[in-house]
């Protein structure tokens, strides 16, 4: 039994916003694998709910025409890692979001969720911060399209005004065309648990696959919200293929990323992890772009 | 004939389609739902209690204090109850306590209507507290002139004992031993039992009866009567299938609150389900041991003398009391003989953490943590293989200690097993000096561990069998069933001696003191060894009475015939002179001389047998991210006869699962300053899944125990006590780096191997 004041089922993006305009202490609730665990724990016990789980124009994956791919926010990780769109153009983000709880925790959660939960650990968010996702933020009297590293703005805290829904998650074409990404989540568990990091890398090679052309390396728990390296990243475009690209990588990227101490993991430790993954997730990403590394 | 096939699992039908009835399934229509308040200090007294708001509560009927309960004292080990005052339980807790004594104490309970009520009823009550600070490490309590946790116990010392085999202080004066040296840790761990602590209590005809999910019913029904200060017969315990124990349902936990709880609302029906975070910290734990100890060895390997120091990290209350930790300190005088001498000594220390009482394999997966740890270290001091320095020193065939014998030895057996598997000899070369980020090792563990709790307390066990008209029979003991198919092994045995088929053999799955017989219930491995002894015991008194029967029916002197196939025979030429089913329409419907037939027997059971067992592992250790993977491991053991192969595999995949827990990522953590319980649920406390779990393998030596009642010995708990330690020799021969406390988790890992500039 969870302790609930009210719920509201939203039939439509309009109705949803109506009703969180009325109450301005209601939350969205979507898939619940969030929500409904600090209603458990206490923290939101006896909360008023807006549910926009029915709102089924706020799901699934399709192709614009100008080439960007959007993402509704109700998909859920396990419609996402399935879908041929996904698959064929994103396949990091799909593999990323595959990692996630488990197989029931998938097939609730949401994307949207994921990311407006807020918090850092979140297995999508680190992925589509490497990707430059732009958000689509709809409100009571216009919309508003924002990159989502302006959607964070602390811990738990994401940049959604009282009526505001989030509507659609834009990868637009010039950040996945030609780049590969990998995506490794650091846990204590190979399933069911969060991450102690997390690291997604996403690049481009030069034609003749030995050189870097374009990086983007992103991290979740690597500071109070998911962030970009982008020194680190600067630092080894156009170089080649080699043990001083991806030490230079790792150690540019210690200089940028904020770790802290909690009873779950030192700094230290994190500090360690943010060295070793993100040189683990290019040396994937280069892979699968075709490039060759040594030894 | 059944005994050592694969029999399917008698309730597997029942459980897998949902039908099976567990304590939430005796549901009473109307039932209240309670819920607890717990202390948020570790230690102190309740100074007051504002309960105003909370009662005000719509739904709410009652709340209670630590104010209110009844003055008593009482002790909640699942331990027979003793009838010399010196070896009595340590009653020292009241079902509410107003001595607050860890971070979490039950201080306060509410009954309403429903479980939202209950649960804001609980925020809306204010506690003052007058706090003590908290003693939350051993060494801490056992400071000079620190206020003692139990006034009983001025210097938080709940017992210590001690022995010494030969004489230690002139063994070690042997010119040219050397010595070694070690600590070893060992974690608070928690058994994550699925089915949390649940409870229904409700009055009836003036009686209080509970159902409850525990592994000790008629223990629980003894001290619900000492708890409440009423008549034990007073008392009725329903015990149906239970979702896991693994020892912490071997401690009556909240059984008597909430049989109280009914009792102040007039008898309704009340329902005590514990959430998740308060199991974890307010039933019980495993205890946390602290272990120093020093060995005197010749060069070629032999143990000359060795000693022991062991602390137990008790806890709050005295649950089981010293018996985990005594137990440990003999399994160091068991497992392996010195030559001269052996001495040991051990402590269990009152602390303000949560309390310890049992847990699968009762202090043994501890201790041999730490001998298996420090054996390692000096097989590689003295370049010798880890198996043939066991092997020198380990125990032999006709070994007694504390009336424990060693009737059957499939040790060396269990270790060419384990060998073969794992490729041991091949692959210790291999793995010599690896370099790189990626190394790989192996190691064992071996491990003896007793079969009940004889001759320490008493054994006895129960059975009635009740011959039905169509030749089937009705089996009903006073063991509980709690998921380690007990029922199956029993229903065997019984088919076994009465030669009938296993589906004639109808298990009473479900324990009621009203009408069971007694049993201690379902702890230290014993039931298939004394319980079955009882089986065995009562078919046999069953057997007799239908050939007695049949010699009436049949007008046949005594002594021709014998029951066989399910069929009445000529003991002479084996032919068939009438069915079961014949004898058994006979003996209740003739007129001359009606008799239901039955047999209800107790037997007490005065022999222990030592089981044995070893773990091998193939590793591979991740050095820059402190990450393990297990990619063999097997656990082969010395059970005897083994009664039914697959359900004895399943058996110890589940404490293979454990112990690697146990090694790799399982402790609780706490505030260093408050005692506050950080991880206390299932996201944080890292239990290990299935995508963490590798192929277990199980095998058995082939050996039968004169002494158990079908050959067999102890399975239960043995599996969970030797692979944390073979992990952690297999983690020194891959990367020579000592891990001496558990679990080795990848930031221990990261630091330790930083700190050895890998």
């Amino acid at each position: 039994m969870y302790d609930i004041k009210k719920i509201y089922k939203a039939t439509s993006v309009q109705d949803a916003i109506k009703h969180l305009v009325d109450d301005p202490n209601a939350l969205i609730i979507a898939g619940g694998s969030d929500i409904l665990i600090k209603i458990h724990k206490g923290k939101l016990a006896g909360c008023s709910l807006v549910s926009i789980h029915d709102i089924d124009e706020l799901r699934g994956v399709s192709m614009q025409d100008n080439g960007d791919i959007k993402i509704g926010p109700l998909t859920s990780f396990s419609n996402l890692s399935k879908d041929h769109i996904i698959k064929r153009y994103i396949p990091v983000l799909g593999e990323a979001v595959d990692q996630v709880g488990g197989p029931q925790i998938r097939n609730i959660g949401t994307i949207g969720g994921n990311i407006s939960n807020g918090v850092t650990s979140a297995d999508s968010a680190s992925t589509l911060f490497a990707l430059n996702a732009m958000l689509e933020i709809t409100g009571p009297n216009n919309s508003r399209i924002i990159p989502i590293s302006e959607y964070y703005l602390g811990p738990g805290k994401v940049d959604l005004k009282n009526g505001e829904v989030l509507t659609a998650i834009i990868i637009t074409k010039e950040n996945y065309e030609d780049f590969t990404g990998h995506y490794i989540k650091y846990a204590m568990r190979e399933a069911m648990d969060i991450a102690t990091l997390g690291c997604c890398v996403t690049c481009k090679l030069n034609d003749q696959k030995d050189t870097i052309k374009d990086v983007h390396l992103a991290y979740g728990v690597a500071g109070p919200i998911p962030m970009r390296c982008p020194r680190a990243e600067k630092s080894i475009i156009g170089m080649k293929i080699s043990d001083e690209m991806f030490n230079t990588l790792g150690k540019i990227a210690l200089t940028e990323v904020k770790p802290r101490t909690s009873w779950r993991a030192s700094k230290e430790f994190r500090l360690q992890l943010v060295e070793e993954l993100c040189k683990r997730s290019l040396k994937e990403a280069i892979k699968k772009s075709g490039g060759v590394i040594n030894g | 004939m059944s005994i050592g096939k694969s029999i399917k699992r008698v309730d597997a039908f029942e459980k897998v389609t949902g039908r099976a009835k567990y304590t939430n399934d005796y549901q009473i229509n109307n039932a209240y739902v309670a819920r607890i308040l717990h202390s948020t200090i570790a230690n102190g007294i309740v100074k007051s209690i504002d309960i105003s708001e909370a009662v005000k509560l719509e739904g709410v009927v009652k709340v209670v204090t630590c104010f209110d309960v009844p003055d008593i004292t009482f002790p909640t080990a699942g331990h027979p109850f003793s009838l010399d005052p010196k070896h009595m339980d340590i009653a020292d807790r009241k079902l509410l306590n107003q001595r607050v004594r860890y971070y979490g104490d039950d201080v306060a309970a509410v009954v309403a209507k429903d479980e939202i009520t209950a649960a804001r009823a609980v925020n809306l009550i204010k506690v003052e507290y007058e706090e003590y600070e908290p003693i939350l490490s051993i060494e801490d309590a056992l400071k000079e002139g620190v206020k003692p946790i139990h006034d009983d116990y001025p210097d938080n010392i709940l017992a210590h004992s001690s022995y010494e085999i030969g004489d230690y202080e002139n063994a070690i004066k042997e010119e040219g031993l050397i010595a070694f040296e070690g600590e070893y840790e060992t974690p608070t761990v928690k058994h994550c039992y699925i089915e949390s602590a649940v409870s229904y209590a409700y009055e009836e005809k003036g009686r209080t009866v509970v159902v409850t999910s525990t592994q000790i019913p008629h223990i629980v029904r003894r001290v619900v009567g000492q708890a409440l200060g009423i008549g034990w017969g007073k008392v009725r315990v329903i015990k149906p299938y239970i979702g896991g124990g693994f020892g912490g349902k071997q401690d009556v936990l909240y059984e008597p609150l909430n049989a109280y709880l009914s009792k102040i609302v007039g008898g309704r029906c009340v329902k005590l389900n514990i959430p998740r975070e308060e199991n974890f910290v307010s039933t019980r734990v495993r205890t946390a041991m602290k272990f120093k100890i020093k060995s005197y060895v010749r060069p070629d390997g032999r143990f000359v003398a060795r000693k022991i120091e062991l602390y137990g990290n008790k806890g709050a209350y005295a649950s089981h009391g010293h018996s985990m930790v005594a137990k440990a300190c003999n399994a160091f005088k068991q497992i392996y003989q010195d030559e001269i001498a052996t001495k040991g000594d051990a402590y269990t220390i009152f602390t303000n953490m949560p309390t310890s009482g049992a847990m699968r394999a009762y202090g043994i997966p501890q201790i041999t943590f730490a001998v298996e740890s420090h054996v390692d270290e000096i097989a590689k001091a003295l370049k010798l293989d880890p198996i043939e320095i066991r092997k020198l020193n380990m125990m032999k065939l006709g070994f007694v200690d504390n009336g424990i014998k060693c009737y059957c030895n499939g040790l060396e057996e269990c270790i060419e097993k384990g060998k073969k598997y794992i490729d041991w000899d091949n692959k210790i070369i291999e793995y010599k000096n690896q370099t790189g980020p990626i190394r790989k090792g192996v190691g064992m563990a071996i491990f003896s561990y007793a079969t009940g709790v004889y001759p320490i307390s008493l054994e006895t066990a129960s059975c009635r069998i009740i011959l039905n008209q169509d030749g089937s029979v009705q089996v009903q003991m006073g063991a509980t069933e709690i998921g380690q198919g007990a029922d199956t092994v029993f229903a065997q045995m019984v088919s076994e001696v009465l030669d009938i088929p296993i589906e004639n053999v109808h298990m009473v799955s479900t324990q009621d003191t009203d009408i069971t017989p007694y049993d201690s219930g379902a702890y230290a491995s014993r039931q298939s060894y004394v319980s079955g002894m009882a089986a065995k015991k009562a078919a046999l008194k069953l057997k007799e009475e239908i050939i007695a029967h049949a010699n009436f029916m049949l007008k046949l002197p005594l002594g021709n015939i014998d029951l066989e196939r399910n069929c009445i025979v000529n003991k002479k030429t084996g032919e068939v002179l009438c069915s079961l089913e014949e004898v058994a329409m006979h003996a209740l419907y003739n007129k001359e001389k009606s008799v239901h037939i039955r047999a209800d027997i107790t037997n007490q059971c005065k022999s222990n047998s030592f089981s044995l067992g070893v773990c091998f592992v193939d590793i591979e250790v991740d050095i820059p991210l402190g990450k393990i993977k297990v990619n063999k491991v097997i656990n082969v053991h010395d059970c005897g006869k083994v009664l039914n192969p697959e359900l004895a595999a399943a058996q110890v995949h589940g404490g293979m699962s454990m112990s690697l827990g146990f090694a790799l990522s399982e402790h609780l953590i706490f505030d260093k300053k408050t005692g506050r319980p950080l991880n206390n649920n299932l996201l944080d406390y890292k239990l290990p899944t299935v995508m963490d779990t590798p192929h277990l393998e199980a095998q058995f030596a082939d050996t039968y125990d004169i002494s158990g009642p079908f050959g067999n010995k102890a399975l239960g708990e043995p599996p969970t006590i030797p692979v944390a330690p073979a992990i952690r020799n297999a983690i020194l021969n891959a990367t020579g780096v000592s891990f001496n406390t558990a679990p080795f988790t990848p930031q221990r890992l990261v630091e330790k191997f930083k700190e050895n500039n890998l």
